[in-house]
């Protein structure tokens, strides 16, 4: 059985790094509640998917809870109000994003009430326990909830396989393997609770046989917490397992590894294999949506580096800006330049500044000093080391997609499985050379990428032409077809008239019968070509087809065969 | 390009990575010094000084900062290399043309650091061997008197002069015994096996020292030594009399000298893993087919050379296996329903 493939405890992922923790463990990872700051700024896009669209309209009074815009489609995620107070506008306005570009946002001006919606959006069930997985669904879906794991996946999604049955075993991802980022272990000392029955629910209602709740061997206290938390469950499904702590064993594919021994398939997804990851803070939000009622309007934000004066963990409203995090933590350190950064020093991206707010992805703000974070020395060639080879948890060969990449050579890079390097950014890190690799693997995969919708068009562009090409032919074919079959009626008809002509001269001859088929077919034979005729002329008009016009053209001519084999048919 | 994740880079560098093996090679360059005597660090003075030298000229005609690939102390670990692979007594200008060799058409000319397929040491290491094969088997006898040897070094006297100062090295000795009919049994006992046995250990520490600093990968070393070992012990046990066993092998001749320091060389080795091993084989059982069969009593400088050629393409053939794909690929969880 399934069993069978599980090795028993962590041997761990392949390759990876041991990086210096920085976290805020224990007391000093207390989380804080972080004040409602007077505006907050809710991006449309904070998820993978489409963007959400706005529901509400400037000056409208919406309390906490309220959805702000709605989920456009099935890979998308509405946005509630984290406070009460009235929107001050639709607009664009900079987003956290690696490209550092602006998007829309909906602004909301607080009235310092934090008032509350009174009802829930959902009816909230009195045993969560009961409910069924599509009333699951629909709850974590109209609650906005999001892998808050930082990548952002809408949940219900995730909790959707096409196979409902798939689910073997559930992870709770709470391996922070990224240094400096602790929100996730104050959430499972904090509340874990919340987690131990989001997990619960999770087992439940997805019928998963097992649950592992993944931890970093390091993070004693989380591990203990959330064994006190799990053992009241009574459910012996349910176990926390620590894990190495080594960067990346937060990576969904290397924490399943670590767990399991299994390997996502490349290119596939965990449910292929029978596995779903949540993260733990997830877990404990779809608790609170589906038994209190809850969307996800906070989460808690880890505030770190040493450009800041008291780094934290902080519950923080979505849309709250990073400038009042930074002023709750004392500020800036006022001697230390600071480079400010959402997420983690090895995957996080750099900021334009701090007006920005915290989106429901954002787990960790880190405002590192420019010497921790200090570029490296200018690169040097490659000494062909193998370092990078070592420490590749996605077992690639980092030297040589960084030759191919540097070349120019992108086929040579999708022949070494470039689509599954997670951008970890292990091999840079380790580099004698001091080679900027993610870089190189980013251009190579946004340049293949490029390629990619080019050829696709391209593709349409040349089928179509082909298309307009076998069009005239036939279309041609079809003209020369009429009038070989003209000629020939009028041959037979002038045949008949002269035969008729000698046999009345004749007056003795037998009275051969004129081929009465062909008689009866020319009529029908005539009226269709003419039609044709006339389709094909409207056709030529238009020659530009696009597409759909094709389609008709395609029909018209199929229908001017079958009208031809049809006629043709008596005369063979 | 604008910087981006990941913003942590571990504080080591090319020239750290050099520094490592130059200090790994002290133990052996010292116990080389006191049993070959001060010649030793002689042909380290003239190598590692025209080798600065040689790349710095080139570097500027390349129009390439010359201080900063002087730094990366690549090019002093090359001179390095070749000097403790030279006999301690040469005619001064030959470590020096050995050196150039390396330097200019093994190295610069090839694009510098990173970009050479071929050992450079080596390369230059060969080019005396074929050059001047007698003088580069004339390896100071341990009871010889380092002054007197002054004089060949420049040139005042040839080195048929050198009679009684040099000996055969045991390589040597045994492939001329075995040519004169003589078996192994008679010409073993012969050698000095002491010396030899302390100069290994000297290099050994070095290797445990790059194994820990993990400036090496114990992939190489190991299956060159494997490949070396294996038909040696073969061919001993099928024919004692002509074939050494692996003992002869392994402490005799540059074999732990180049299972650690040359074949490690990561510019021109294989660089992944499956890939280490077979080159590392590679390398050794050339030595071995080289020393039995061959025209020079040792084979470690050919046999690394050669294999140098064939590490491109076994990179290519031994890919590491990637997450989720082939072997790996996992059975899917079921339910017991």
């Amino acid at each position: 059985m399934a069993f069978s493939f599980f090795r028993s405890n962590t041997s761990g992922f392949r390759g990876g790094i041991v990086l210096e923790g920085h976290k805020l463990y224990g007391e000093a990872g207390q989380t804080r509640q972080a004040p409602i700051p007077a505006e907050l700024i809710f991006p449309l896009e904070q998820h993978i998917g489409q963007a959400a669209r706005p529901t509400v309209t400037v000056g409208q009074k919406v309390l906490r809870g309220d959805v702000l815009a709605r989920a456009d489609g099935l890979i998308s995620a509405p946005i509630h109000a984290s406070t009460s107070g009235t929107i001050a506008a639709i607009e664009e306005r900079p987003v956290p994003h690696a490209s550092q570009l602006k998007a829309r946002c909906v602004v909301l001006q607080s009235d310092g009430q934090d008032q509350s919606r009174a009802e829930p959006l959902w009816q909230v069930p009195e045993n969560p326990l009961a409910i069924s997985h599509e009333a699951l669904i629909d709850i974590v879906r109209q609650a906005g909830i999001v892998g808050l794991g930082g990548a952002a996946f809408p949940s219900a999604v995730k909790l959707n396989p096409k196979d409902t049955s798939a689910t073997d075993t559930l992870i709770l991802n709470g391996a922070e393997c990224e240094p400096y980022i602790s929100c996730d272990g104050a959430a499972m000392v904090e509340n874990a609770d919340d987690i131990a029955r989001g997990a619960l629910l999770l087992k439940t209602l997805t019928h998963a046989r097992q649950v592992m709740v993944g931890i970093e061997d390091q993070n004693t206290t989380a591990i203990a917490s959330m064994q006190k938390a799990i053992a009241k469950l009574g459910d012996g499904c349910i176990c926390v397992k620590p894990v190495a702590t080594r960067y990346p064993q937060g990576g969904e594919k290397q924490l399943i590894q670590s767990l399991t021994g299994l390997e996502v398939p490349s290119e596939g997804l965990p449910i292929d294999i029978g596995i779903v990851v949540h993260n733990v803070a997830t877990a404990a939000a779809i608790w609170n949506a589906v038994a209190n009622g809850r969307a996800l309007t906070e989460r808690v934000v880890t505030v770190a580096g040493s450009g800041v004066k008291q780094p934290a963990n902080l519950r923080v409203r979505i849309g709250t800006p990073i400038r009042d995090l930074i002023a709750f933590c004392g500020g800036y350190q006022p001697d230390v330049e600071y480079r400010l950064l959402m997420g983690g020093p090895m995957m996080g991206f750099d900021l334009a500044g701090d007006s920005l707010p915290i989106v429901k992805a954002t787990n960790c703000i880190l405002a590192g000093s420019t010497q921790d974070l200090a570029p490296p020395p200018d690169p040097m060639p490659c000494i062909r080391c193998g370092d990078c080879v070592e420490v590749c948890p996605a077992g690639l060969l980092p030297q040589q997609l960084y030759w191919h990449a540097r070349a120019h050579e992108f086929e040579q890079t999708q022949k070494l499985n470039l689509a599954d390097c997670i951008e970890c950014g292990c091999c840079a890190e380790v580099c004698p050379s001091n080679i900027p690799l993610v870089q190189y693997y980013r251009f190579a995969k946004t340049e293949i990428r490029v390629a990619d919708q080019e050829r696709r068009k391209a593709d349409q562009a040349r089928a179509r032409h082909e298309f307009r090409l076998e069009r005239l032919e036939r279309a041609k074919l079809a003209k020369e077809e009429a009038r070989r079959r003209k000629r020939e009626e009028l041959a037979a008809r002038q045949a008949a008239q002269k035969a008729a002509a000698s046999t009345d001269a004749d007056a003795t001859a037998s009275k051969a019968p004129p081929s009465s088929t062909k008689a009866a077919a020319s009529p029908a034979v005539q009226a269709a070509l003419a039609k044709a005729r006339q389709r094909q002329e409207m056709e030529r008009s238009e020659s530009s087809a696009s597409q759909p016009e094709a389609r008709k053209t395609a029909k018209s001519i199929n229908a001017l065969d079958a009208l031809k084999s049809t006629a043709a048919r008596p005369d063979s | 390009m604008m910087r981006s994740s990941p913003w942590l880079h571990r504080r080591r560098s090319v020239d750290h990575v050099m520094r490592d093996v130059l200090f790994a090679l002290i133990p052996g360059a010292a116990l080389s010094t006191h049993l070959h005597g001060v010649g030793v660090l002689w042909n380290l003075l003239l190598c590692v000084s025209s080798a600065a030298l040689v790349e710095a000229v080139l570097l500027h005609m390349r129009q390439r900062p010359v201080r900063k690939h002087i730094a990366d102390l690549s090019g002093t670990l090359t001179a390095v290399l070749l000097a403790l692979s030279l006999p301690p007594w040469l005619p001064w200008w030959q470590p020096v043309l050995a050196t150039v060799f390396a330097v200019s058409l093994g190295k610069q000319l090839f694009g510098g650091l990173g970009y050479n397929p071929f050992n450079p040491a080596m390369l230059g290491y060969v080019v005396l061997l074929i050059s001047v094969p007698v003088n580069m088997s004339a390896w100071p006898a341990h009871t010889a008197d380092a002054a007197s040897a002054w004089p060949y070094v420049f040139g005042q006297i040839g080195v048929a002069d050198l009679d009684g100062l040099t000996a055969a090295t045991p390589l040597d000795s045994v492939r001329t015994g075995l040519s004169q009919q003589l078996t192994l049994g008679e010409l073993l006992p012969q050698l000095d096996h002491h010396h030899h046995l302390l100069l290994a250990l000297g290099w050994l520490i070095g290797g445990i020292y790059m194994l820990a600093r993990r400036v090496i990968s114990w992939r190489t070393p190991m299956a060159m030594l494997l490949g070396l070992t294996l038909p040696a012990a073969l061919f001993s046990v099928i024919d004692g009399d002509r074939f050494a066993g692996p003992g002869f092998h392994l402490l005799y001749g540059a074999t732990i000298f180049g299972a650690i320091f040359i074949a490690t060389d990561p510019v021109t080795s294989s660089t992944t893993p499956r890939g280490r091993l077979i080159f590392g084989f590679g390398v050794g059982f050339l030595t071995w087919l080289i020393r039995s069969f061959g025209a020079y009593p040792d084979g470690v400088a050919f046999a690394i050379l050669l294999m140098n050629i064939c590490a491109p393409m076994i990179d290519r053939y031994t890919p590491t296996r990637v997450y989720g794909t082939g072997k790996g690929l996992s059975p899917k969880l079921r339910r017991p329903s």
